[in-house]
């Protein structure tokens, strides 16, 4: 263990920290541009020098590793004098216009040019200039700011595994480029305007909209995948400005995709904004007002016979309101409520069976990974982001089994079908120490299900996902509502016959495998956010609230509670979902017996203490799972064909249809088609 | 010297193949195995002079150049994504990113060959051929480049031709040279003054014993 003076300051550290990680350690801050935690180390821009005893000139604190009996000093006149010439350097050719630059504000060029700038200029010639390049509809460049610190560079190679970006020519002329012109194409790309330490990548999406300090910053989550991405909603009055990510090394570390940050424009198109009424006449919907809304609903809950009723609760949906639901649902005597709304009907019964129970820190950890009827970098691009760090680091052993994808690391094409799932067991049977297996939930959705599912389970055992300090068996969900309404017992206790249901209630629930098995003379109630497809079949809609504008928990995939806050208030007389099934109970005549959020929270609690601990896994047990029965040989398909339409947020989010015709149908973008 | 950014252009050929495959195998073969990269900086040199054998077959001449899909291939040789060879290729003047004549003249005019003249046998070349740094003949023969310092200072100035320098240059000498390169003889390389390697003009004024020894004097 290294021990080192910093400014007088003893420390000690493990070997191999560099000297700006141990300054880091007791509060002293060394400004850089390149080094960033979670990238390599390329020491190119020369902002961390530091004086070290001994040594005839500053040297890189970033990548000297700190040594014993080191004496440093960070901020002497000497260190001073060396990063004043390095900023000088750097300012030469960068042009002078943060007044029209969206990093204004929150650019880490400007901020230090702040402590380390000369006031003037000395420099008398030709600034040079650089071609800004085309990288599809999310990143924005202006290349003559670009420092060439290689951020973006590091970040595609190492994180998202596109190595679109490179450092092309050399002195003067070199220049971040693709060569040939192309736009990057990862669903993490946005990432790289986050690591842009100027504004030479911005965000196209958010190009002049608004300066960082007139925006309200709400720490909350996502809803996008099953992760549960931590993250930071920047707002301006009633309206989301733009979505970055928020630090949590368990979770996302300090990256989003695409998806969750650039989704925010669909919160402002397409909202149900008022309640509305099907016409007993005219058979179409009209504007209403709440009270003829609630009574109609409420009246047609009561005239229905309790086994003739179901509730469902749709993959956006949070856990104060599935439980309100299916309170309101108990009040009434009816147990037909069922959150497995895409048909993917897996058992529900024991925790251990629907959970992602290696948790995604466990990625690191695996020595063998069998992916199964999943493509990670759709269904959860971070989680495939780790399993490229692990394959980077250890050469991890990746197999999967179902529809071929084009993943970011080498991987074995095991087959298609629950057969060759079978064969895996005899093949990696006791070959690795951590293996770890990730099932899509998406892969339940098939008439053998349960028997699919008692299979997979057989196959995690006999490989050896289970021993005393790890269990390898993961399912990973794409819908952020799905753990946490199962974990509160929303799914019925036999399979629902979803065409005998004269009523019907959607909570935010679009999937066509649902509503399509709806039958005609159903009445239908659907709550919500937006206008899709269960709106359009219902009889009466009652507007709920997105993500960004209620208080509400969700539990991710590996069964983590998280706490979403609200950031803005919701369009119109939209309402906070909970809130409206409340409301409903009371024109019912039986009220539900909570009037606000923390006594519903009190109740769930009390019921269900794995959410009393926030942001904590609580491991479930192992436990049988599943049928036995006969397996369909019949192929996994793919879950998510387009990775940028995967809800009706994104369905309505312009920047997302255009990501998705640029990078899934590979056509031409607009901007460019119109010049 | 500017880098061309010209790499959609039209004269880029669809495909490339190493003609000389037991050469790439042994130059993948000198570095250690998983460090496949370090393959890159050869390999392009092949494909470079792969291109220029093909150019002096042409009817109208060319000299090496390395075109994108011959970039390509070696980045599928060496297991690298297209852009590291990219970067290197871009990096290093050795390397042409487009045709270039059948004869590549590269000045040095770093300070030593300029202080010898070097402006001065530049400006001659330019006014003998018609044309600039940068520029290629119509007739594809001759392109000049400008490059900083090729190390043969203590024969300034210089020129590097292809492969070859010639050094102790005077303005009439080069245009003499260009000539005889415009009739396809290739002059003798090296000092043109008549002095022997590096040593004085005058002969050694050192080391006597082993400049007998080699037979310089």
């Amino acid at each position: 263990m290294p021990k080192l003076k910093i400014n007088d300051q003893d420390v000690e550290v493990s070997p191999g920290t560099s000297i700006l990680q141990a300054a880091e350690q007791i509060g002293v801050e060394i400004p850089r541009f390149c080094y960033h935690d979670k990238l390599s180390v390329p020491a190119n821009c020369r902002m961390c020098l530091v004086e070290l005893q001994g040594a005839p000139k500053p040297v890189a604190s970033c990548a000297m590793a700190a040594g014993d009996n080191m004496v440093v000093y960070t901020h002497s006149d000497k260190v001073k004098k060396a990063r004043n010439g390095v900023m000088e350097m750097l300012l030469i050719n960068h042009p002078l216009d943060c007044p029209i630059c969206d990093q204004g504000g929150e650019c880490d060029l400007q901020d230090q040019a702040v402590a380390y700038g000369f006031d003037r200029s000395r420099y008398h010639e030709h600034k040079r200039a650089v071609p800004d390049k085309n990288l599809g509809p999310l990143i924005k460049t202006v290349m003559t700011r670009c420092i060439n610190c290689t951020r973006c560079v590091r970040f595609g190679e190492e994180i998202a595994g596109v190595e679109t970006l490179g450092q092309l020519n050399r002195g003067e002329d070199a220049e971040i480029g693709t060569f040939i012109e192309t736009a990057v194409n990862t669903e993490l790309s946005g990432n790289m305007v986050d690591v842009c330490p100027v504004g030479a990548l911005t965000s196209k999406p958010y190009a002049f909209k608004a300066r960082p300090w007139e925006l309200k910053k709400t720490e909350t989550i996502d809803i996008h995948d099953g992760l549960g991405c931590n993250i930071r909603v920047d707002s301006r009055g009633s309206e989301v400005m733009r979505i970055l990510p928020r630090l949590n090394e368990s979770i996302n570390e300090e990256w989003i995709d695409d998806r969750t940050r650039y989704a925010y424009d669909g919160l402002k198109k397409n909202r149900l904004d008022r309640p509305y009424v099907r016409d007993a006449k005219t058979k179409v919907l009209r504007e209403s007002t709440w009270e003829e809304a609630l009574s109609v609903t409420a009246s047609a809950l009561t005239s229905t016979p309790p086994a003739q009723m179901a509730a469902f609760a749709g993959d956006l949906v949070d856990v104060e309101s599935a439980l309100a639901l299916k309170d309101l649902m108990a009040s009434m005597g009816c147990s037909n409520v069922e959150c497995r709304v895409d048909g993917a009907m897996f058992d529900p019964s024991v925790k251990a069976g629907y959970v992602m129970n290696s948790t995604l820190e466990g990625v690191e950890r695996a020595d063998l990974i069998i992916l199964v009827g999943v493509n990670p970098r759709h269904e959860a691009a971070l989680l495939n982001a780790r399993i490229r760090r692990n394959w980077l680091d250890r050469r991890v052993k990746v197999v999967l089994v179902g529809a071929s994808a084009e993943l970011t690391y080498p991987y074995t094409h095991a087959g298609t079908a629950p057969k060759d799932v079978v064969k895996l067991a005899q093949d990696y049977a006791g070959k690795a120490k951590y293996p770890m297996m990730i099932v899509g939930a998406g892969v339940f959705k098939r008439p053998d299900a349960m028997a699919l599912h008692a299979l997979l389970k057989d196959t995690a055992e006999k490989i050896g996902c289970l021993s005393d300090d790890w269990n390898g068996f993961n399912v990973l969900h794409m819908a952020a509502g799905r753990v946490g309404a199962l974990e509160i017992g929303f799914y019925p206790p036999q399979p629902l016959a979803i065409e005998q249901m004269s009523c019907v209630y959607l909570l935010g629930t679009d999937n066509p495998e649902t509503i399509s098995r709806i039958s005609k003379q159903a009445f239908v109630i659907y709550q919500g956010h937006h206008g899709g497809a269960g709106a359009a079949r219902a009889d009466v809609i009652l507007p709920g609230s997105a993500y960004t504008e209620k208080n509400a928990i969700y539990m991710n995939t590996e069964g983590r509670p998280q706490m979403a806050r609200k950031a803005v208030d919701a369009p119109g007389q939209a309402r906070e979902d909970w809130k409206i099934i409340r409301a409903l109970s009371g024109y019912r005549g039986a009220p539900l017996r909570y009037d606000d959020l923390s006594q519903i929270r009190a109740r769930l609690m009390r019921e269900y203490p794995q959410f009393d601990l926030m942001d904590e896994v609580s491991i479930g047990s192992w436990d049988k799972f599943g049928m036995s029965g006969n397996v369909l040989d019949q192929s996994f398909h793919v879950t998510v064909e387009d990775f940028y339409q995967t809800n009706i947020i994104t369905q309505a989010s312009d920047t997302l249809r255009e990501c998705s015709r640029v990078f899934t149908r590979g056509e031409t973008p607009l901007a460019e088609a119109a010049e | 010297m500017k880098k061309s950014t010209a790499l959609n252009a039209p004269f880029q050929p669809a495909s490339f193949a190493f003609r000389d495959v037991t050469k790439v195998r042994e130059i993948i073969a000198r570095y250690p195995k998983g460090r496949d990269q370090s393959a890159i900086m050869p390999l392009l040199d092949l494909a470079q002079r792969q291109v220029g054998e093909d150019g002096l077959k042409s009817a109208k001449p060319y000299g090496g150049w390395i075109p994108r899909a011959a970039m390509d291939e070696v980045a599928k040789l060496c297991g690298v994504a297209p852009m590291k060879v990219y970067e290197v290729a871009t990096f290093y003047s050795m390397y042409n990113l487009e045709p270039v004549g059948k004869y590549l003249l590269q000045f040095c005019t770093t300070t030593p060959c300029w202080l010898c003249n070097a402006s001065g046998v530049l400006q001659a070349a330019e006014k003998h051929l018609g044309i600039h740094v940068g520029d290629t003949t119509d007739d594809g023969y001759f392109t000049i480049m400008e490059v900083e310092c090729l190390g043969a200072c203590s024969n300034a100035p210089m020129v590097q031709i292809n492969d070859h320098y010639y050094e102790d240059l005077t303005p009439e000498k080069m245009v003499e040279i260009l000539k005889s390169f415009r009739q396809d003889v290739i002059p003798p390389s090296g000092p043109q003054n008549g002095r022997k390697g590096s040593m004085s003009i005058a002969g050694p004024t050192s080391l006597m014993d082993q400049a007998k020894k080699a037979g310089v004097i």
